[in-house]
C-alpha cells in the first residue's frame, strides 16, 4: 500500500520542531508500524536525508520503550503498542499523523523520542519493598489469598510506556502510579511501607509537574497493557487512609 | 560411577586429533581456572564465601563500581552492593534501567526448592543443567547455580514479585523444557518482566538512598585497563553525544547476550556485543562463542521487512503437534484440507519417546530440515542468501492445537495459552483457533560469553562478568527456565560474594584523567566515531548488519560445517573491508543520532561473527546447540567427541592483524559421569 506520512521532526530539545510529509509507497500488510518506519528511514538515508529518531527495543510490547501518537491516539488505533500493532489495521491511500508523546514532562529529545525519566523518580520515591539481598524468610513463609496474588500480577503487568499521560487530558500519571501503589500493596510484604509509599510517590508525582486525575478514563482506554482505572481509586483510597492517620 | 563426594576426576582431559582451523589460529597455553575451588562439591561454595575475604562496611564506600547493563544481573548486581554500602555506576543504553531485555523472558525460573515432593534437589537441578548443556559446562559453577536457586526464589517474593500461587496461597509450579519434575516458577507468560521489575525496584531504591548513580541512555564504548587493571570505562551519553570517562575501582560487564549478530534474533533491537567485545579487544578471552541456542516456536519471518522474531513459548509444545505435508504439492494448501494419512508429525514419528518435547536443539534443526526438504509451509518469502542470491522459500512448520482445542475444549485451550493465541493472531493475522500456527526456529539465547573465573573475573584482573554475557554455567545448550536463575544466582548471590575478595585489596592508586591508559581510550572511541562519520558511502549499517546476519544463519547457524564455515569467514573478511569503506553514517556525533550507535554495534558484530565461525569450524564435534555435519551418527543425531573436546575454548585477541589464539580449558568432572543424549 501507498501511505502519507506527517512526522513530527525536531532537531534536539532546544530547538523547534514541525511536521514534514513523507511518501512512502510498498507498504506490506505483514509490516509491524515501526518496520514501516525503519522503511522509511531507509529511504531517507539513501537519500541523504537523516532518518528519523524513535525509541523501540524488545518489539514484542514487553519493554515499554517505543510509543507515538498515532493519527492522535496513543499506540494508534488498537490496544496494543506500537510496535505490535501492524499495517494491516491501515489501508492504502491513508495519511497518518505521528508525533512524540505529548506532555510537559516529557520533554522531546528528537523527533519522536521523548524523556520519560520522571517515571523512575517517581518509584524512586517509594515505588518498591525494603528487602535487602539475604534478609529474605523463605518463599512460603507467608501465603498470599490466590485472589490478591492474582490482582498484584494485573496489575504489575504496567509497562511504564507513558501512553497513559499521553492521552490524559490533564497529563496525570495517575495510572501509571496506582497500578504500582495497588500491585504493592495487595501482598503481605507491602505493608510495612503502604502508606509512607503513597504520600512519597503522590508527592514525586505532582513535583514532576503531572496533573491530577479527574476520571476521564482516556489512560486505561489507551493502556496497552489494560491496567483498570479502579487502580486510581486504590491510590485515592491508600492516599486518603495515610494523611487521615497523619501516616 | 560417579562419585558422592565430586572429589575424585571421572574423566581425562582432552587430546584434539581434528584441526579443521589450522591456519585460522594460533595454538595458546592451556588455560587453568585460578580460583578453582577443590573438596567435596557440595561444600565448594559454602567453603568459597568464608574463605573469601571481608571489606569493612566504612571501606565499602570509598569503594567505586561500574556495572554495565541493567538487567537481572547487573540490575540485581547494582542493588545488592548498593545495600552494601560500595559506591555503584550504573550504565544502560535504555532510557531505562527497567526496559532491559531480561524483561522479555517469558517461562520462568528454575529453583531447587521441591516443594512438589517430587524428587527435586539441589544435586538433581545440577544434574539436569549439565546433562542438558550437554557436558559441556564447568561443574562447580552449576552446581553453585544449583545451590543458590532457592534463594533467588526467597528473595523475589520478598520483593514482592507476584508469582503465581494455588488457592492454598502458596506458591504453583511447573515443569519446563523436558525434566521430569516440577521445579519452574513463573507469573503468567511475563516471568522476566516481573522478575526485572523486582530487580529494578531494589536498584531505584538504592539510587534514592544514594548508593547508587544511574546513567541512562549511555553506551559503554571502551575499558580502561591501566596498570593491567581495569579501572573504568569510556561511554557515549547518547542525548548530547558526550564522551565521557568513568573511572573505578572495578568494572562489572552485565551486557547481555549477542545473538544479534545474526541481524534476526529474539534479542531486543538494541542488544549488542560491544561492551564485551571492546574488552575482549583489551584483553578479556571469549569463550565458546559459536554455542548459540536456536529456540524452535518463533514466528516464522514474513518478509524482507522483518526486524526482529518473536518467540512464542516452548510452553506450546505440551498440548500443540507439529507437523508438514508429507507431499511437498500440498504445502500450498490449506491445513484444514489435508487428511490425517498426508500429514507427518516427523518429531512424534522420529523420536517416538519424547515426541513434540525433544530438547530445543533438536527440534529446530528437524524444522530446517523439514523446510530444505521442500516440506515447509506458510506464504513463501524471499531469502536473500549469504551470497546475495534470492529465492522463494516457505520457512513454516505446523503446530496444530484442533487436537487439544477437542480434547480439552475451546475455553480450556484459552486459559492456557490465550495471550500467546492473541499475540500469534495480531502478528500474523491469523485465528490460531481456527488454522494452525505457522512456526519456525529463531536465534533466541548465546551460551558463549567472556571466559571468566569461579568468582565471575576475566582474564582481565578487576573485570567480572555477569549473565547471559559470561559463558560459565550453560555448556553448549541452555535449558529452559535457566536463563533468568543464572542472571538473578550472579547478579544477588554469587558477584557479591566473590567481588569482596578482589576489592579488599582496595581502595586502589587513584588515577585521573590524564593518565596514559585513559587518554589512549578515549583517543580511540573518539577517532572510531569521527572515522563512522567520515567515511561517507553509500551503505546503511544496518544493510550491512542484515548481510552479515543471512552469512551466519546459512553457515553458522542450526547446521554447520567444513566448507559451509571457511566461506563465511571470507565473506565476513569482505565484508568487514566493505563497511569500513562504503558506510554511510548522516547527522552528527553532537545529538542523538541511531545510525552512528548501530555502526559501532555493526562493526563489533562483524568481527565477532568471524570469531564464531573460527570457533565453529575448531569444534568438530556436535554438541548441544553446535550441530556439526561431519559429526553425527548413521541416522543423523548430533555426535559428540569427549575425547577431543571436552574443553572451553578461550579465544584471546591478538589484533586486527592478527590470529586469533586458543587456550583450552580442561573440562574435568568428578560428581557426574559424561554420557551421550538420547531422545528416541
Amino acid at each position: 500500500m501507498r501511505l502519507t506520512l506527517n512526522i513530527w521532526r525536531q532537531r534536539d530539545a532546544a530547538s523547534a520542531g514541525s511536521m514534514q510529509k513523507y511518501e512512502l509507497d510498498g507498504v506490506s500488510e505483514d509490516m509491524s508500524f515501526l518496520e514501516m518506519l525503519d522503511v522509511l528511514n531507509e529511504q531517507l538515508n539513501e537519500k541523504g536525508e537523516e532518518p528519523v529518531a524513535f525509541d523501540s527495543d524488545c518489539r514484542e510490547g514487553i519493554c515499554g520503550n517505543c510509543g507515538l501518537m498515532i493519527n492522535g491516539q496513543a499506540h494508534g488505533p488498537e490496544v496494543t503498542t506500537t510496535c505490535q500493532l501492524h499495517m494491516r489495521s491501515f489501508k492504502d491511500g491513508d495519511d497518518i499523523t505521528i508525533e512524540p508523546w505529548r506532555s510537559d514532562v516529557f520533554p522531546v529529545l528528537r523527533d519522536l523520542i521523548v524523556d520519560r525519566s520522571a517515571f523512575d523518580r517517581i518509584i524512586q520515591a517509594g515505588g518498591y519493598i525494603s528487602a535487602n539481598t539475604g534478609s529474605a524468610p523463605d518463599a512460603h513463609a507467608a501465603p498470599v489469598e490466590k485472589k490478591k496474588a492474582d490482582r498484584a500480577f494485573d496489575v504489575a503487568t504496567c509497562i511504564a510506556c507513558g501512553a497513559c499521560v499521553a492521552a490524559c487530558p490533564n497529563g496525570s500519571a495517575s495510572l501509571f502510579m496506582g497500578a504500582k501503589i495497588t500491585h504493592l500493596g495487595e501482598l503481605p510484604q507491602g505493608q510495612p511501607e503502604r502508606w509512607d509509599r503513597v504520600v512519597n510517590m503522590v508527592g514525586q508525582h505532582d513535583a514532576e509537574g503531572f496533573g491530577g486525575c479527574t476520571n476521564i478514563g482516556e489512560c486505561t482506554a489507551a493502556c496497552p497493557k489494560e491496567i483498570p482505572l479502579d487502580v486510581i481509586s486504590q491510590l485515592n483510597k491508600d492516599l486518603r487512609t495515610a494523611l487521615k492517620h497523619g501516616r | 560411577m560417579a562419585s558422592a563426594q565430586g572429589t575424585t576426576p571421572l574423566n581425562q582431559p582432552a587430546q584434539q586429533v581434528s584441526d579443521d582451523a589450522r591456519g585460522y589460529y594460533t595454538p595458546g597455553d592451556p588455560l587453568v581456572d585460578p580460583v578453582a575451588p577443590t573438596g567435596p562439591i557440595d561444600q565448594r561454595w559454602t567453603q568459597r564465601v568464608f574463605d573469601n575475604r571481608l571489606v569493612n562496611p566504612a571501606n565499602r564506600r570509598k569503594l567505586d563500581i561500574i556495572i554495565v547493563g541493567t538487567g537481572l544481573a547487573g540490575g540485581a548486581a547494582a542493588a545488592t552492593l548498593g545495600e552494601a554500602g560500595y559506591n555503584v555506576k550504573s550504565f544502560c543504553y535504555q532510557d531505562s534501567p527497567r526496559r532491559a531485555h531480561s524483561i522479555a523472558a517469558q517461562g520462568g525460573i528454575n529453583a531447587a526448592k521441591n516443594y512438589k515432593e517430587d524428587g527435586d534437589s539441589t544435586f538433581r537441578l545440577f544434574y539436569d543443567t549439565v546433562k542438558g548443556g550437554d557436558y559441556r559446562s564447568r561443574e562447580s559453577n552449576v552446581y553453585r547455580l544449583a545451590e543458590v536457586s532457592a534463594n533467588i526464589i526467597d528473595q523475589c517474593v520478598a520483593q514482592g514479585v507476584p508469582f503465581a500461587r494455588e488457592y492454598g496461597g502458596l506458591l504453583d509450579n511447573r515443569s519446563f523444557g523436558g525434566v521430569q519434575v516440577s521445579r519452574t516458577f513463573y507469573a503468567r507468560g511475563q516471568t522476566g518482566q516481573q522478575l526485572l521489575l523486582g530487580a529494578y525496584q531494589a536498584m531505584e531504591r538504592q539510587v534514592a538512598a544514594g548508593t547508587v548513580t544511574q546513567y541512562t541512555r549511555h553506551e559503554m564504548l571502551e575499558v580502561i585497563v591501566a596498570d593491567g587493571k581495569a579501572r573504568g570505562i569510556v561511554a557515549r551519553d547518547l542525548v548530547t553525544g558526550e564522551i565521557e570517562t568513568h573511572l573505578a575501582d572495578v568494572v562489572v560487564l552485565a551486557n547481555g547476550g549477542y545473538g544479534n549478530v545474526f541481524f534476526l534474533s529474539t534479542n531486543a533491537m538494541g542488544s549488542n556485543v560491544t561492551a564485551a567485545w571492546r574488552a575482549h579487544r583489551k584483553g578479556a578471552y571469549m569463550a565458546n562463542p559459536c554455542y548459540t541456542q536456536i529456540h524452535p516456536t518463533c514466528i516464522p519471518v514474513s518478509g524482507a521487512h522483518q526486524s526482529k522474531l518473536t518467540l512464542m513459548s516452548e510452553s506450546l509444545r505440551n498440548d500443540g503437534r507439529i507437523w508438514v505435508p508429507k507431499k511437498a504439492e500440498d504445502c500450498d494448501k490449506d491445513p484444514r484440507d489435508i487428511p490425517e494419512e498426508d500429514r507427518d508429525y516427523y518429531l512424534e514419528r522420529i523420536y517416538p519417546a519424547f515426541g513434540n518435547l525433544v530438547p530445543r536443539d533438536i527440534a529446530s534443526r528437524q524444522a530446517k530440515n523439514m523446510c530444505d526438504e521442500g516440506r515447509g509451509v506458510g506464504p513463501a518469502v524471499t531469502e536473500v542468501g549469504a551470497d546475495g542470491t534470492e529465492q522463494q522459500v516457505r520457512r513454516g512448520v505446523y503446530l496444530d492445537f484442533a487436537d487439544a482445542i477437542g480434547r480439552m475444549g475451546r475455553q480450556a485451550v484459552e486459559t492456557k495459552y490465550g495471550n500467546l493465541f492473541d499475540m500469534y493472531a495480531r502478528i500474523t493475522g491469523e485465528d490460531p483457533y481456527e488454522t494452525p500456527m505457522r512456526i519456525y526456529p529463531a536465534v533466541h539465547y548465546v551460551m558463549g560469553g567472556l571466559w571468566v573465573d569461579y568468582h565471575l573475573q576475566s582474564t582481565i584482573p578487576g573485570l567480572f562478568v555477569t549473565g547471559e554475557a559470561n559463558f560459565s554455567d550453560h555448556g553448549a545448550n541452555r535449558l529452559g527456565a535457566s536463563a533468568l536463575m543464572q542472571g538473578l544466582a550472579d547478579g544477588y548471590f554469587v558477584l557479591p560474594n566473590t567481588i569482596r575478595d578482589y576489592l579488599a585489596d582496595g581502595p586502589f592508586e587513584k588515577i585521573d584523567e590524564s593518565h596514559p591508559a585513559v587518554v589512549e581510550a578515549r583517543t580511540d572511541v573518539e577517532q572510531r566515531i569521527q572515522k563512522f562519520l567520515s567515511i561517507n558511502g553509500t551503505r546503511s549499517a544496518d544493510s550491512f548488519h542484515k548481510q552479515l546476519g543471512n552469512i551466519m544463519w546459512e553457515y553458522c547457524g542450526m547446521e554447520r560445517s567444513e566448507e559451509g564455515l571457511r566461506k563465511a569467514i571470507d565473506m565476513i573478511r569482505d565484508l568487514k573491508k566493505e563497511f569500513w569503506t562504503d558506510l554511510r553514517v548522516l547527522g552528527t556525533n553532537e545529538s542523538i543520532n541511531q545510525s552512528l550507535e548501530r555502526a559501532g554495534r555493526v562493526a563489533d558484530f562483524i568481527e565477532l561473527g568471524e570469531l564464531m565461525c573460527i570457533d565453529a569450524l575448531n569444534r568438530r564435534e556436535s554438541c548441544g546447540g553446535h550441530f556439526r555435519a561431519e559429526s553425527q551418527t548413521e541416522d543423523g543425531e548430533a555426535l559428540r567427541h569427549d575425547d577431543e573436546f571436552a574443553y572451553v575454548a578461550a579465544w584471546e585477541w591478538t589484533g586486527e592483524d592478527g590470529l586469533p589464539v586458543l587456550h583450552k580449558e580442561d573440562l574435568i568432572y568428578t560428581a557426574i559421569e559424561m554420557k551421550q543424549r538420547s531422545y528416541k
